[in-house]
């Protein structure tokens, strides 16, 4: 290696290197970016099994009085939430169009109060672009005192163009704390 | 880089470097660094073999008789974290710091100070990974996959884990950078791309993995570490984030992992089957192609690892052909080195041999991919020791066979001196019953039912699993026979000659054995390229 050519090798590599650093951090940026990609195509494929919110309007297509869905509940709370989380009902059973209505029942035994939000998971993840939802507990933060003993109502509705191997759905609830006692207040009143 | 042209000045050959500890500490020589790469990783694999001996004691009878739980999972998660990133890794670079500036001709790698730190990274990685043993909570043991939630509930191990696996990234992102400015920019005038050894390029190959992928699992690790400590929600359901996100992303890194960990191990054998078979290599640019459309294939096969998590069909079909497809360049490869060996006139050294074994075994773990590639029958596989089986022969007697035969192959030309053939045989006939002995039965436990990463087992096991440990640790204890063919060769033996091996064809037996301090300051002569490529 010649002192001339040295120079221009050094000054190669160097170039180089810049250029894979650039492309290293591009990558450490992509892993970051995944999580909103992943977010995107949950969405469009559904298969996370995250229900829809729907607006209000939607509830008017007709009633398919030919089918029954069997919608069944399932209710958890996290391993740290000592609250007690159960459905009113275990199942209801509804016509796709119409709107099916359940009650839960939250309470809080602990001497502080605490905040918590439910968060939701359809099976079969293929019912979750049919499963709309015009009121739910799970929307918001739920702030209980202590003692406290919350009723909480559901209301959704089936879409019609649901496929029709769908028979049975399972809707599961789980309660998540977010705040207890004095950081409670940081979450503001419910 | 200022050393080079130093060293350039002096333009002699016996100038030495200085003795004692600063001269590996401060090294930017390549075969010094390689050295100090190739000595770590067979520490590591003591290491993690040691931890590996723990393991099938506690499993050699049901029951728990030696170690909890708890730290069994240690066991088993810092084993592979020691094993991927402490042995086979660093060994592969290593390898490719001794070799690649041999055998492209240059006088040492492009960037010899990040040489030098890509290095010294790792003992202080590792020393953060294996001091998690001492802190309240114990080492990490939720596996090395690093799944939230479990993973969240690690001890304080947690952050030392996090910032190991963020030090190795960076090691061996900066050995990757080395590596391809390196055979970018530093070839002899007349190396051309599809005249490289195939080492080079399956490394080249290799590096681009490398940095495709580790920044990857440096977030992902980061999202951990701020999901556990600053309140953010990356993976946490209750904050409207997802668990399995962090196995998609895991994963995006973790199957092009397994392919830097394999490629390399191409490239060696590619080497090696040529030569004891003396007859040029069949199929060059087919191999070429091969690797890197295994490259390519890695990054869109990830979800294969996570069949159960509750995929749409769509996407399990998806997975699953393409997981299949890697089938197809591998048996391009498999069916090239078979052909180089046709007819060839064949000699049995240890490398050849272990070569041979490679072969043979890796292909049966890439038998056993394949059923686990299969989406229906994985969900009968997932997370069974039939997973097991088939990650250890892929990587055991596929990456680490193939170290093996890279080491006997090269040792007489790193030391000047032949090992000792007899004990080198001796070697490799106890690893290789042994690792069977070992492995195999994984496979039939696996299909019956037995969960990986459990300390405990029905009785129903019980016998196959005691066969297993048998095999453990005569393979474990079998491999100090390779610390003293080693420390052997280093010390004396039959004077090695410059080419070594009757059918060696490459630039690096062009040079003395061993090979002098600096090598190619002045770039070969293109005839002896061309005498490289047959």
């Amino acid at each position: 290696m010649s002192e001339s050519s040295g120079q221009s090798l050094q000054a190669r590599n160097q170039r180089l290197l810049m250029k894979l650093v650039v492309l290293t951090l591009a990558m450490f940026g992509f892993g970051f970016a995944l999580v909103p990609l992943y977010d995107v195509f949950c969405d469009v494929t559904g298969i996370k099994g995250v229900v829809r919110e729907a607006s209000s309007g939607q509830t008017d297509s007709a009633v398919d009085l030919s089918r029954s869905i069997k919608v069944t509940f399932v209710t958890n709370t996290d391993r740290k939430l000592p609250w007690t989380f159960k459905a009113e009902q275990t199942e209801v059973v509804v016509h796709p169009g119409e709107t099916g209505e359940a009650m839960f029942t939250v309470s809080n035994p602990l001497t502080l109060a605490v905040t918590g939000q439910a968060v939701h998971n359809l099976l079969p993840g293929a019912s979750a672009r049919y499963f709309s939802k015009t009121e739910c507990f799970c929307f918001t933060q739920q702030t209980l005192q202590p003692g406290e003993t919350r009723e909480m109502p559901l209301r959704f509705v089936i879409d019609p163009a649901m496929p029709a191997e769908i028979s049975e759905i399972t809707l599961g609830y789980t309660f998540f704390e977010l705040a207890r006692g004095a950081d409670v207040a940081a979450y503001g009143p419910n | 880089m200022s050393d080079t042209h130093i060293a350039t000045d002096h333009h002699d050959h016996h100038d030495e470097p200085a003795r004692g500890f600063m001269r590996w500490l401060t090294t930017t020589n390549h075969k010094d660094i390689g050295t100090l790469y190739l000595l770590f990783a067979l520490v590591m694999f003591f290491v993690g073999g040691a931890m590996a001996l723990v393991i099938r004691l506690e499993l050699f009878q049901p029951g728990l008789q030696f170690v909890n739980p708890q730290f069994f999972n240690s066991m088993t998660t810092v084993h592979a974290l020691v094993m991927i990133f402490g042995g086979v890794m660093p060994a592969w670079v290593g390898f490719a710091n001794w070799m690649i500036p041999m055998m492209i001709g240059a006088p040492d790698m492009a960037l010899p100070r990040l040489n030098n730190w890509s290095f010294w990274i790792l003992p202080f990685a590792f020393t953060l990974l294996i001091t998690t043993f001492f802190l309240p909570g114990g080492a990490p043991a939720g596996g090395w996959t690093l799944y939230p939630p479990l993973v969240l509930q690690t001890g304080d191990a947690l952050p030392f884990a996090i910032f190991a696996v963020h030090f190795l990234g960076a090691s061996s992102i900066a050995g990757a950078i080395n590596v391809v400015a390196t055979v970018f920019n530093m070839r002899a005038p007349g190396m051309t791309l599809m005249k490289l050894p195939l080492f080079v390029w399956t490394w080249i190959i290799t590096a681009f993995l490398l940095i495709a992928t580790m920044p990857v699992l440096a977030g992902a690790v980061t999202m951990l570490l701020t999901d556990k400590f600053f309140g953010t929600s990356f993976f946490a359901a209750a904050g409207g984030g997802d668990p399995v996100m962090f196995q998609h992303i895991f994963w995006f890194f973790g199957h092009p992992e397994v392919y830097i960990l394999i490629l390399p191990a191409f490239g060696v054998v590619s080497a090696i089957i040529p030569t004891f078979a003396r007859k040029p290599l069949f199929g060059y640019s087919s191999m070429v192609y091969a690797s890197a459309s295994i490259a390519f294939l890695s990054f869109i096969v990830w979800a294969h690892h996570m069949f159960t998590v509750g995929m749409p069909l769509a996407g399990e079909l998806f997975f699953m052909y393409t997981t299949i497809m890697i089938a197809v360049p591998t048996g391009v490869k498999i069916f090239n080195w078979v052909a180089t060996m046709w007819q060839g006139s064949m000699t049995f050294e240890t490398p050849m041999l272990f070569a041979i074994a490679f072969l043979v075994l890796f292909t049966i773990g890439g038998f056993s991919g394949l059923m686990l590639g299969v989406t229906p029958v994985d969900f009968q596989y997932h997370d069974t020791y039939f997973v097991v089986a088939h990650f250890h022969y892929v990587l055991v007697t596929g990456a680490v066979f193939s170290i093996m035969a890279g080491a006997y192959f090269w040792l007489p030309k790193w030391t000047g001196h032949m090992y000792d053939e007899k004990l080198g045989k001796l070697h490799f006939w106890v690893s290789v019953i042994s690792v069977n002995v070992l492995f195999f039965p994984q496979h039939f436990l696996g299909l019956a039912g037995m969960p990986r990463r459990i300390p405990d087992y029905s009785v129903q096991f019980a016998d196959w699993n005691m066969v297993s440990s048998i095999g453990g640790f005569v393979f474990g204890f079998s491999q100090l026979l390779f610390v003293v063919v080693v420390i052997k060769c280093i010390r004396g033996g039959v004077k090695a000659t410059d080419r070594v091996w009757e059918g060696a064809h490459g630039l690096e037996w062009t040079v003395a054995s061993p090979a002098p301090y600096h090598t190619f300051n002045t770039p070969p002569a293109p005839a002896a390229i061309e005498g490289g490529m047959r």
